[in-house]
């Protein structure tokens, strides 16, 4: 009995610690979720008391935007250039980090600066380092007779620029996800795999390296693809989405929309979509990442 | 037993992140190498490593008189301080009662905190803006502070921490004749402290480096952050005067680094022993 009694005091008591952060949930994150859904299906705008319900107004009008189009088409081409190098290029530098030992540690710490780093500050390093009339790039360039370009103010050039930057700044976290990955392969399948003939470097991480990190490869490539969706500091520093839109990418072109056009039911169809496209992608790789562990 | 072949595949691979760090690092050098530059030397036509006169801190003091520098890090501090706080405040007491407590609605919480994990917070901005632009919120630093008290994952790294407490401790503790909160505090917490300094190091990247909200949520210069006060201070009070423009990012950067490199050791290290399956 009394044993019950404590059992239900300690209940209440667990009722009481989740309270404050189950409340700032609601209010701050599922609140702003479901205002915006909202606004997204009304032709509401701040200021105004009244709305009428659109249903799906906004969202034909957002497709048939020639800026939200432009916005999807570079969002893609940054993410096919962003997605697939950070993820190569952090599995790289952790196989060579983890290869080195004991100095492992001071290569882990440079090649994490960028990932540290504020991205806001970093791209007016960025921006001077490429310029074509101060840069130490084309400087350096053009001391071994290359002609350096304005690549940041070119259209075939500027968004791939950006996407390099942007690989700079996130495959710091990709690699130590593969590092964490790394430790967790027990060194005796090297040694089996030596005894089956498995003996060149490619040949180990070929057959044995990445067949184990399959999972992290796949937790990688969603993280990346979702940090990807987040570029906003390089552009609102140095291209402000031009030259001629080619930079214009789907969290900028929000920006845009709400803060700079005032357009509030167009932001708020592309927020929701955006929202959606993120909540889908996460819940997948819960329940395959939970699917697996079970 | 090291082979020759041995010798050479380690050699290789020093080489190659040598070249891969300096190839990484070399937006920073730029960028200090910029801040110590005088005027003359920027737009020199060939490529000189170091400036050709030595103006010592000149840039540096043109950059602080120029701009509220100062005030933008003093800002970040503040705001970071207070975020950090506040979710350290809500996030423990709800990670210890999801590892260790069994109550009504258990359920309830975890959906939410799967939820707000989900959610990302980038794309918040706009509804957040409404919210701050009706309660009068706007341009005041709670509307930087507020739409942050609260970490989803933050409640989730921790509470896996609190699972790791051994369940004899607290029931010792229980026999002992102490009170829940005080087991929580003064056994349990303790224990997480390697939990509370990695979520304390996340949060302080993040939200120092933020730029979208601020420059959302904040109007007056006076209240800006150090990303937001790059904006201001690349757009409106520098221009293309390059050495000071460089000297107030270097600034602004540093910071953060500096502590990060301060503390990287344990932070990388607890990083690299989760596995992220």
């Amino acid at each position: 009995m009394r044993k019950h009694a404590a059992l239900v005091r300690r209940s209440s008591f667990g009722v009481l610690l989740v309270g404050p952060a189950t409340i700032a949930v609601l209010v701050l994150i599922i609140a702003p979720l479901l205002l915006v859904l909202g606004v997204s299906v009304t032709d509401w705008q701040p200021g105004t008391a009244t709305f009428t319900f659109t249903g799906l107004q906004n969202y034909q009008r957002l497709l048939s935007e020639a800026d939200f189009r432009a916005a999807l088409v570079n969002t893609g081409l940054y993410l096919a250039i962003v997605v697939p190098m950070t993820v190569v290029l952090g599995f790289a530098s952790a196989l060579l980090v983890s290869r080195v030992r004991s100095a492992g540690a001071i290569y882990r710490l440079l090649l994490f600066l960028p990932t540290v780093a504020t991205l806001a500050a970093m791209s007016v390093a960025w921006q001077t380092l490429l310029s074509p009339s101060v840069g130490m790039l084309p400087q350096m360039m053009r001391a071994v007779g290359l002609v350096p370009q304005n690549w940041l103010q070119q259209s075939e050039t500027a968004l791939p620029v950006l996407a390099l930057i942007g690989v700079w700044a996130e495959f710091g976290f990709a690699m130590l996800f593969f590092l964490a990955g790394l430790r967790s392969i027990p060194p005796e399948l090297y040694e089996a795999g030596m005894l089956d003939g498995i003996g060149g470097t490619l040949d180990s991480v070929w057959h044995i390296t990445l067949p184990h990190l399959r999972p992290i490869f796949a937790f990688v490539l969603v993280f990346a693809s979702i940090h990807a969706l987040r570029a906003f500091d390089t552009i609102a520093v140095i291209t402000r989405g031009g030259p001629e839109n080619t930079t214009l990418l789907y969290l900028y072109y929000i920006y845009q929309e709400a803060f700079a056009l005032f357009r509030t039911g167009l932001a708020a169809a592309a927020t929701s979509l955006l929202v959606l496209l993120v909540l889908v992608v996460s819940l997948l790789q819960m329940r395959w990442s939970r699917g697996r562990s079970s | 037993m090291t082979t020759a072949a041995q010798r050479l595949r380690l050699i290789m691979s020093h080489l190659a992140l040598i070249a891969l760090a300096a190839v990484v690092l070399l937006p920073f050098l730029s960028a200090i190498r910029m801040s110590f530059l005088p005027a003359d030397d920027m737009f020199a036509p060939e490529f000189r490593l170091l400036p050709g006169r030595w103006v010592g801190l000149e840039n540096y003091r043109r950059a602080l008189s120029a701009s509220p520098l100062l005030r933008y890090l003093l800002n970040g501090g503040l705001v970071c301080a207070a975020i950090i706080i506040c979710q350290l405040l809500i996030a423990v007491p709800c990670a210890y009662a999801l590892a260790k407590i069994r109550f009504a609605g258990e359920r309830l919480v975890w959906i939410s905190v799967a939820l707000g994990i989900a959610v990302p917070p980038y794309a918040l901005a706009l509804p957040l803006f409404v919210m701050g632009a009706y309660t009068g919120l706007i341009d005041t630093y709670a509307a930087l502070i507020l739409p942050w008290i609260i970490s989803p994952l933050g409640i989730l790294l921790l509470r896996q921490a609190f699972v790791g407490v051994a369940d004899e401790i607290l029931q010792a503790a229980r026999l002992d004749g102490l009170g829940e909160l005080e087991i929580m505090l003064r056994i349990a917490l303790p224990m997480i402290t390697p939990a509370i300094g990695a979520l304390v190091m996340i949060s302080l990247i993040a939200h120092w480096n933020d730029l979208l909200w601020p420059s959302v949520a904040i109007q007056s210069s006076g209240k800006a952050t150090p990303p937001f006060g790059v904006m201001l201070f690349q757009v409106q009070e520098i221009g293309s005067d390059y050495g000071p423009l460089l000297a107030g990012t270097v600034l602004i950067a540093a910071p953060l680094l500096l502590v990060f490199i301060l503390v990287q050791r344990k932070f990388l290290d607890a990083f690299t022993a989760i596995n992220p399956r």
